[in-house]
């Protein structure tokens, strides 16, 4: 993180860049922010750890309008976003200056405290300098300790590769954290009967409140003017009042983004009833590997989307029904 | 006075103007019977389908959506129909995901000249609908009744 400052600090001073963005250091030991730093000592506040979780592409869009370059931070999973934003001309490249930060996993507050661990005052071991192999825990209850795999995120643990896909300079070091099958989940739910598919999605989505977070930091939700904020859709700006309209908002929202979401997860990290949305982006991945070949968004920048795109000989939709 | 209870199904049908739309004329003027359950919404191409418009339908009561378009390489903005095969597709399959019946759905291409397909393929529709029964998954529940 000092390796970081230090460079950032100089690429500031040097006139390169007009602003940094990165994360500064949140009101808990958990809960860093991101943020945008423009002098030399607002860069004190800086931090960079594993509770770094959020995706800084998307506040690119409104960088790519400000005056001179903006440094900005990207992890190996959120130069897929950038990419894609990249294709779609909402950011500009020669706006922004990229270090590909390194990362070995980020973690979720959320399944640390799963494991009962409560009233966090400090935690050590998540500097992405260390090992990162287990969280030495101050809480008002003593000392408590957790292994660094048990408290990341689910979409750490199917991570596409710790390999910038754009950048200017690379700072840290990687660790490769992918010990799962991406789309076991996704496989597991269309196993199912159609009753305990509609079961499972009514007990997740009666969750929702509608706070549409998951819209707001979805770096392919980047629309001026969003559908959801229409006052002609049936849900806009109020919670929803039956299981349809919980569907809807959630079909409409992954359909919007099928075949440039990145499967950054960020949806589901920031869903604060903890509802499982990559399963709906995820579905529509797997869909269009298997009926149209393999795409992975954002994996270079200018290639076109499934489905801004066809072939002649593309299967019916009633293949669905075979499948 | 008997009250027939059997179960008539509302179908929506959104057929494409330069094609299906043509067809479901050339079926009524060549007397071809179809069921009345099934009510025709004319959309300029089957591409124009927005996923919300089956959705909506959905929604407010119908048991099941088809969408007709001309055959893949007639279309009439030469591509659309193309495009609009990828999205149903994928929309169908999200549909089956979250555990709506299969069959609710369909895309059929029918071009103008195919009168007897046209009929054909909405008798076979609501028939495959009745069996299914009412869309109890995909409704708002305060259209009803």
């Amino acid at each position: 993180m000092q390796e970081l400052i230090t460079r950032a600090k100089e690429l500031l001073a040097d006139g390169t860049v007009a602003r940094v963005l990165g994360w500064k250091i949140g009101d808990m030991p958990y809960n860093p922010e991101p943020a945008y730093f423009e002098t030399v000592e607002s860069l004190d506040k800086f931090v960079y750890n594993g509770f770094c979780g959020a995706n800084l592409s998307k506040y690119m869009i409104e960088a790519s309008k400000l005056e001179g370059k903006t440094l900005v931070c990207l992890k190996p999973c959120d130069t897929y976003s950038f990419n894609q934003l990249l294709t779609e001309h909402r950011v500009d490249r020669d706006k922004a200056y990229i270090i590909g930060v390194g990362c070995k996993g980020k973690l979720d507050i959320e399944k640390i405290k799963k494991t009962g661990i409560k009233g966090i005052t400090a935690i050590s071991g998540a500097e992405m300098t260390d090992a990162c192999d287990t969280l030495e825990i101050d809480t008002i209850y003593g000392k408590k300790s957790c292994s660094y795999a048990d408290g990341m995120l689910e979409r750490c643990h199917v991570c596409k590769g710790k390999e910038h896909k754009i950048y200017d300079e690379i700072i840290g070091e990687s660790r490769d954290t992918a010990d799962g099958e991406r789309f076991a989940e996704v496989a597991r739910i269309e196993a199912m009967s159609p009753e305990e598919k509609f079961e499972f999605f009514k007990s997740e989505l009666s969750k929702c409140i509608r706070c549409n977070a998951c819209r707001n930091v979805c770096p392919a939700c980047s629309c001026r003017k969003c559908v959801f904020d229409s006052t002609k859709f049936d849900s806009a700006q109020k919670a929803n009042v039956d299981s349809f309209e919980e569907k809807m908002f959630h079909i409409i929202r992954a359909f919007h983004v099928a075949g440039r979401c990145t499967d950054c997860g960020e949806c589901s990290r920031v869903c604060p009833q903890g509802i499982p949305l990559h399963l709906f982006n995820r579905k529509f991945i797997k869909d269009i590997n298997e009926i149209y070949g393999e795409y992975v968004a954002g994996a270079e920048a200018g290639s076109r989307a499934p489905l801004v795109n066809f072939d002649t000989e593309d299967a019916e939709p009633s293949i669905v029904n075979e499948r | 006075m008997s009250v027939n209870n059997e179960f008539r199904p509302k179908i929506v049908a959104f057929c494409c103007n330069w094609c299906s739309y043509a067809g479901a004329d050339l079926a009524g003027s060549s007397r071809l019977a179809y069921p009345a359950d099934v009510k025709i919404i004319r959309v300029p191409c089957s591409c124009r389908v927005n996923p919300m418009f089956i959705l909506r339908a959905f929604e407010k009561g119908a048991d099941g959506v088809i969408i007709c378009g001309c055959h893949p390489g007639d279309c009439h903005y030469s591509t659309g129909n193309y495009y609009a095969r990828r999205r149903m597709t994928l929309l169908f399959s999200m549909l089956d995901y979250i555990g709506v019946e299969k069959g609710r759905t369909r895309v059929e291409w029918v071009s103008a000249a195919e009168g007897v397909k046209f009929s054909d393929t909405m008798n076979d529709f609501v028939a495959k609908i009745k069996g299914l029964g009412e869309n109890v998954r995909l409704g708002d529940l305060r259209c009803k009744n």
